[in-house]
């Protein structure tokens, strides 16, 4: 398997990567671990003319505490974030999602914003940057800004990131109390639901992958909640776009979405 | 695109062209064919090696994405005639059947060893998610890796 | 005296595989080789309208593009087994073109073949192949297939099926049997299609040398003799003596490399066309689409039960897809190697299957890991556990008062089935109570009945298989419709110097032949095992051969060697009477020499092999030389069995299954290598326990494979199974000179229904009698909500 003909661009800098973007617009693609988009181009599904890695541009490679928040770049390895005491201690939600994701070896490559741009509605950051109300930092032509992650999934495989945009951080607040609940897809190791549920105040916020075509705030359970599991029951009202497969179909789905749901919040 | 790698020690430099993998570099290039190329799509981990000390599927990393990077493969293992207590391990465990996954099983696990000296069976287990093997069970493969740490922690 | 056998003996081939210098076939690069790329169909049926490669052949780095009509292998691929309808007219057998001609039968099929300097501009051109198509209704399913008016896979025939075929007692005997019994149980599911994965996917090169006039196929398959003679014989019709196919090491083969595939003969016809080696390896897409797959049966079936439990009838009827084309065993896989296995180890007075094999708008079906008898196993040992259920009865109990009465071949007769078989020995009591023993099976009854106060769902389950190997007499399959014999060839060449090469036609790809061949020749011989050497897998060095499968190496292969070595014991002898001056029948061969009996006179293999080559002082009329080459055909099929116990947990919540334990004590007669027979048990029953929980292929209303990449299909990974544990009992085989069975299907036929057994006993008092294969999460849950 190979990937048709491209051109590979290596970025030093993000302005250089937002130029390299503005050149060649939509023929372009971003990578950065890789790992979701050099298996598309190799089945010849994606096929971009331009490869812009901007693996290396320095800076976006650390885990930083910043107050009441904690910053990880978006080029951070999940590996690397798996290891980070600081998300440990502070941010512990992420650690369960990360090393949840994949394997040893594709942590090892993937990154966290790669991940997110990439909003493939079974993998399991989307659910956790909804929950923790992460923001997504991003820079253009027009500029930098963040994007609150509660904007940021439009769709399947589809974000508010602009074309001429890369994702530069995630801006996480720190969570004490949170946790990230996986039922795993028995091929491919993608979440069916992944559900990250965190502590806020007396309630709850709770973010759901795998279920809807977009991921997506249980608004409805953290309606109900008033802290009983029970409000698991909410898991998918007023979904549109269950999503269905041969390992889950619509009804199995949002019957696992509530009992992972359920699971989460008894882990509070 | 000229690029240029350590793999195994030596230093290599080559023009290559983009869309080839590192799996392929490394196979049709270098000749270093103990790197398998499995599903080539980073399922069955058959093609893992070491970029600069982690293990990675390296069917999915194009070969210019690793520009100046220590790799080291499965050729890379041993010191000689003296293969690496992994390697023995796999031999006196009966690990390896028809040995097509086995050089991904060796470097996956030198990977769990390396950041778990002490892993438990579960954790073994975890460990080879990436990895498939269709011969083995997968039974003899984590028993050479708990005697393979054994003799590495003694 | 044995030094090696019955050891386990490190193998010797792992140093190259832990080392990275494997040889499989993708790793060879011949000097001007060229690669291809397939263009294949999307369409499951569909009229090909116009193929045109204008742009293809203009592209950058193309050697040559072929399609059907540039009248490549006229002949197609053969299939190797022929079973006749059962009024007599002869089984339906399409063609099998190396490209398609006019009309798509599977989605995959090739259409046109692109050659290039490099394998990226292969894969370049191939994608400018401009293709029209005709989309046609396809059918999947082979109870569909049958319907009337379903989609016709091929348009000579007035239906879909190959052919018909039943086995047993008379169907009205049976029938009225059933309506007299005290007890029927009823089952109707499907065993789903698997594809095999070999982790290795296929790999071939093909070099034609225009100065001898000779091919050369390098190909990643499991018996190259066998691929020699079909691709010479049937798919190209060229000279066998001008080809030499060889076949290094081999990534696992599990039945998908046994077949004749049609890129194998489409590349040795286009080296010559080209003049150029040519090779292609298939990408994991292609594997899924391609390789032929298993199982694929559509089961109804009845079993009767007297007062006692004792089992007085059995009836199936079978739906057994056969895919768009015969694969080489197809007809055989559903027929003689299933239908012949319905005893099982019980003594069941009346049986009768029978059996509709239709063509299925898929790739074909063949015999996967088991063939034919991981089939009939689930069968049994399913309707055996539900009845258990249904009669209230403890489930080994109810195996307990069926099984047949041990018997050893030797000083009791073989045990004649219903179905055409006679068991050659067999001790099946013995393997289930060891198997409950090592389970702890009564204390884990009273561990499951408190878990289940506590909501917690535990089940265990149990299966007792019997499995027909050793592949086979050659009579015997040749009046069974083969039309090949399966004999085997063992070539032992003792070299001048008293080293010992051996050449076999069975095949290693992970069997450690080179390792458990060697052991045994070195103790027959008395020789060490450093000073034998094993060759396979090169028709130009290996005299001829019918590979590996049907757990067929050692009895089958491993005797033929025996043959030769008895051979060159006997020549020996002679050699060794003349030097010691005595008479052969006062010589006695112990310890890698002959010795005059009740004398320290004796003579060293090695120096009657120096003799037997310089042989200035040699006996009279004896030719030089110490060489022999044997046939070994055998009498009889092998029947290893064994009892295979799971134990599960449920989750209540999500039905997801964890296996937590599995317990296998098998019987595979006389043990070489003990750890290797375990490696073999392990292997199989991890991939039988894949198919219970997680593998599925599956194919949609259009035909389109929706499962055709590991992001779809589940394999079995480290994290899903726990350590397998493995005892044996051993009841020789009667029948060839080493005792042994065979090892290599048997955790593959085991286990299946040993993990579904368990599941539904978790299940069972929920009111749970039956959950379709593969017990996925969803299926599982749905079944608890019903």
């Amino acid at each position: 398997m190979i990937p048709a003909k491209f051109d590979y661009k290596r970025a030093s800098s993000v302005s250089e990567a937002i130029s390299l973007l503005g050149e060649h617009g939509s023929e372009a693609k971003v990578v950065s671990g890789g790992h979701s988009l050099v298996p598309a181009m190799k089945l010849r599904m994606s096929r971009p003319e331009v490869l812009i890695d901007i693996k290396r541009i320095p800076g976006l490679d650390t885990i930083t505490e910043e107050g009441d928040e904690i910053v990880i770049g978006a080029n951070c390895t999940h590996s690397q974030v798996m290891r980070s005491e600081v998300v440990q201690n502070h941010l512990n939600i992420v650690y369960q999602a990360v090393s949840k994701i994949g394997d040893v070896q594709i942590r090892n490559r993937g990154t966290i914003g790669g991940s997110l741009a990439h909003a493939d509605p079974s993998s399991d950051y989307p659910a956790v940057v909804l929950a923790c109300d992460a923001t997504i930092e991003v820079e253009g032509k027009e500029g930098k800004r963040s994007i609150p992650a509660t904007e940021f999934f439009l769709g399947l495989f589809w974000t508010a990131l602009a074309e001429e945009e890369i994702i530069t951080a995630i801006r996480f607040p720190k969570v004490a109390n949170g946790t990230y609940q996986k039922f795993f897809q028995s091929a491919s190791r993608f979440a069916v639901v992944g559900v990250a549920a965190v502590q806020d105040g007396d309630g709850v916020k709770v973010g759901i992958t795998g279920v809807a075509g977009t991921p997506y705030r249980a608004t409805a359970v953290e309606d109900a909640y008033s802290g009983s599991a029970d409000a698991a029951e909410h898991a998918v009202d007023g979904l549109e776009d269950l999503m269905s497969d041969h390992f889950a179909d619509e009804t199995y789905r949002a019957h696992l979405a509530k009992v992972m749901v359920k699971k989460a919040l008894d882990a509070l | 695109m000229q690029i240029s790698m350590t793999i195994n020690g030596k230093t290599y430099a080559h023009d290559v062209e983009p869309r080839i993998s590192l799996a392929q570099y490394l196979r049709e290039t270098l000749n270093l064919t103990g790197t398998h190329i499995g599903c080539d799509t980073s399922g069955c981990g058959s093609c893992t090696v070491h970029v600069d000390g982690a293990a990675a599927k390296a069917c999915t990393l194009l070969a210019v994405q690793v520009d100046g990077s220590e790799v080291t493969t499965i050729e890379g293992m041993a010191n000689g005639n003296e293969m690496h207590p992994i390697q023995a391990a796999f031999k006196e465990n009966h690990g390896l059947q028809c040995g097509f996954c086995t050089p991904g099983m060796v470097m996956t696990a030198a990977d769990i060893l390396k950041n778990n000296p002490n892993a438990s069976e579960e954790e073994i287990r975890h460990g080879l998610e990436g990895n498939f093997c269709r011969c083995t069970g997968y039974h003899n493969i984590v028993k050479s890796i708990q005697h393979a740490a054994e003799k590495m922690n003694a | 005296m044995e030094t090696y056998i019955g050891q386990s003996v490190k193998r010797r081939e792992d140093d190259r595989f832990l080392k990275g210098a494997g040889k499989y076939t993708d790793d060879i690069k011949l000097p001007g080789m060229t690669h291809s790329a397939f263009v294949r169909s999307p369409y499951a049926h569909a009229k090909i309208l116009s193929i045109d490669t204008t742009q293809a052949k203009a592209a950058e780095g193309v050697v040559a593009i072929y399609t059907a009509e540039d009248g490549c292998g006229a002949y197609g691929v053969p299939c190797g087994w022929q079973v006749d309808f059962k009024n007599g007219e002869t089984m339906r057998e399409p063609q099998h073109p190396l490209l398609a001609k006019d009309k798509i039968k599977h989605v995959g099929e090739a259409v046109a073949i692109v050659i290039a300097e490099t394998q990226e501009l292969a894969r370049d051109a191939a994608e400018l192949v401009e293709v029209k198509y005709e989309g046609l209704p396809a059918v999947t399913c082979p109870k569909k297939a049958m319907e009337p008016g379903a989609p016709k896979v091929h348009d000579d025939w007035g239906d879909n099926a190959s052919f018909d075929w039943c086995i047993g007692n008379d169907r009205a005997e049976v029938e009225a049997a059933l309506e007299q019994a005290h007890h029927v149980t009823e089952m109707t599911y499907k065993n789903h299609r698997v594809a095999p994965n070999a982790i290795e996917p296929r790999s071939y090169i093909a070099d034609y040398d225009v100065n001898g006039d000779k091919w050369t196929l390098y190909t990643s398959t499991q018996n190259p003799h066998l691929i020699r003679l079909l691709l010479c014989a049937f798919a190209l019709g060229i000279p066998e003596h001008k080809v030499r196919v060889v076949s290094y090491d081999v990534g696992g083969g599990f039945g998908s490399k046994i077949y004749h595939y049609t890129e194998e003969a489409l590349l040795t016809w286009v080296s010559k066309e080209i003049g150029r080696p040519v090779k292609w390896t298939s990408d994991r897409t292609e594997a899924f689409l391609t390789d032929a797959h298993g199982r694929d049966h559509i089961v109804h079936s009845k079993m009767g039960f007297d007062q006692d439990g004792k089992i007085v009838a059995h009836l199936t009827d079978e739906y057994c897809a056969m895919g768009a084309y015969l694969s080489t065993f197809a007809p055989a896989v559903p027929t003689y190697l299933h239908g012949t296995l319905f005893q099982g180890v019980y003594t069941t007075p009346l049986i009768h299957l029978n059996v509709v094999a239709p063509f299925t708008h898929t790739v074909a079906v063949d015999a996967y890991r088991g063939a034919g008898r991981p089939e009939a196993t689930y069968l049994l040992e399913r309707i055996i556990s539900k009845a258990a259920k249904e009669m209230d009865m403890d489930p080994a109990e109810l195996r307990f008062k069926n099984f047949i009465p041990p018997f050893d071949g030797v000083n009791e007769p073989g045990y004649q089935t219903q179905v055409a078989l006679q068991y050659d020995s067999g001790n099946y009591e013995a393997v289930l109570k060891r198997g409950l023993e090592m389970l702890g099976y009564e204390d884990f009854r009273k561990e499951q009945a408190e878990a289940r106060k506590n909501g917690k769902l535990l089940g265990v389950g149990i299966s007792t298989y019997i499995e027909g190997c050793g592949i086979a007499p050659s009579a015997v399959v040749g009046a069974l419709g083969a039309r090949a014999g399966l004999y085997e060839v063992g070539h032992v060449r003792v070299q001048p110097t008293g080293k010992v090469s051996v050449f076999t036609g069975a095949h290693s790809h992970g069997q450690g032949h080179e390792t458990v061949f060697a052991q045994f020749v070195a103790d027959k011989l008395g020789i060490a095992m450093d000073d034998v050497d094993i060759v396979h897998g090169d028709t130009d060095q290996v005299a001829f051969g019918m590979g590996t499968y049907g757990s067929r190496s050692l009895s089958v292969g491993g005797s033929a060697i025996i043959k030769s070595i008895d051979k060159i014991l006997e020549k020996g002898a002679k050699i060794a009477a003349h030097k010691l001056e005595a008479a052969e029948e006062d010589l006695d061969y112990a310890e890698g020499k002959w010795t005059v009996k009740g004398t320290d006179k004796s003579i060293s293999f090695g120096d009657v092999s120096l003799t037997a080559y310089v042989p200035h002082d040699y006996p009279e009329g004896l030719e030089p030389g110490l060489d022999f080459s044997s046939f070994y055909d055998p009498t009889n099929f092998t029947y290893p069995f064994g009892a295979h116990i799971a134990v599960v947990e449920v989750d209540s919540d999500t039905g997801k299954v964890n296996l937590q334990r599995f317990v296998a004590c098998d019987d595979v007669g006389n043990v070489m290598n003990p750890m290797i027979v375990d490696g073999q048990i392990h292997g199989g029953v991890v991939q039988g326990v894949g198919q219970a929980l997680l593998e599925e292929v599956v194919y949609d209303g259009e035909g389109q494979m929706t499962t055709g990449s590991y992001m779809d299909y589940a394999m079995p990974r480290a994290d899903d199974v726990p350590m397998i544990e493995t005892d044996r009992t051993t009841t020789p085989c009667p029948h060839n000179p080493l005792g042994v069975k065979g090892a290599g299907e048997a955790g593959t036929i085991g286990s299946t229904p040993a993990v579904v057994n368990a599941v539904v006993d978790a299940l069972s008092h929920l009111g749970v009698t039956d959950i379709q294969m593969p017990v996925t999460p969803q299926r599982v849950w749905r079944a608890m909500q019903n």
